[in-house]
């Protein structure tokens, strides 16, 4: 979503995101003429009169359960959003029961809070393992 | 005659010359246009909005997507590099 219309949204995709993405853009580009929903959603530059690289996840239920937003010049990393979808999907998944280290990426170990767990996470979980692939 | 502009990820804008806007007008328009954070483990804010969709024009509503995980990601402008 941007400031842009559909209109320059279209030329956009099909002038050069079709040669970098094989049959251009799969999802919806949307427009927000005037910054409304960026107004809402609290990345709206009012003095630049356009949107900061804000990006939400949302889940089924419609609640947001992470985000980032970063100034114009430094792009995002999509791997680390994939991986962020996956580790709140698995907390969905085991209905809030598991929990995702730092650094966890699918496959890795999960830690199940409890008591038991109370000071001996240092056991089971190596700071090493927050720099890991 | 223009000078050249600064080319970068920011869209280029404008704005008002001249003459500054009464202050106390301004500052009721920046009162009533608060910004708030969105906060995590909150019901993100539904809206429409118009789209350009594998060719066609539609029109998007968020909570259409009810039931399904989404990626909402807000970006300066088209065209701009990163």
């Amino acid at each position: 979503m941007s400031v842009d219309s559909v209109f320059v949204h279209k030329m956009w995709n099909d002038k050069e995101l079709l040669k970098m993405v094989d049959g251009g853009i799969p999802f919806p580009m949307l427009s927000d003429a005037g910054g409304k929903v960026g107004t809402i959603y609290g990345i709206y530059d009012e003095d630049a009169g356009v949107e900061t690289r804000g990006r939400f996840i949302i889940d089924p239920d419609g609640v947001v359960q992470g985000y980032e937003v970063l100034t114009p010049p430094v792009g995002r990393n999509v791997g680390e959003s994939l991986r962020q979808i996956q580790a709140f999907q698995l907390v969905r998944n085991s209905k809030g029961t598991e929990a995702t280290p730092s650094g966890w990426t699918p496959g890795k170990m999960t830690l199940k809070p409890g008591p038991d767990l109370v000071g001996k996470v240092w056991e089971v979980w190596k700071t090493e393992m927050a720099y890991e692939k | 005659m223009g000078e050249d502009l600064k080319i970068g990820c920011a869209r280029p804008t404008g704005g008002p010359v001249g003459e500054t806007v009464d202050a106390k007008e301004t500052e009721n328009i920046i009162k009533t246009e608060e910004q708030a954070m969105i906060r995590v483990g909150q019901k993100a804010p539904d809206f429409t909005a118009p789209a350009y969709h594998k060719g066609k024009f539609v029109s998007v509503k968020l909570s259409d997507y009810l039931g399904k995980w989404v990626v909402l990601c807000f970006y300066p402008g088209d065209f701009t590099f990163v």
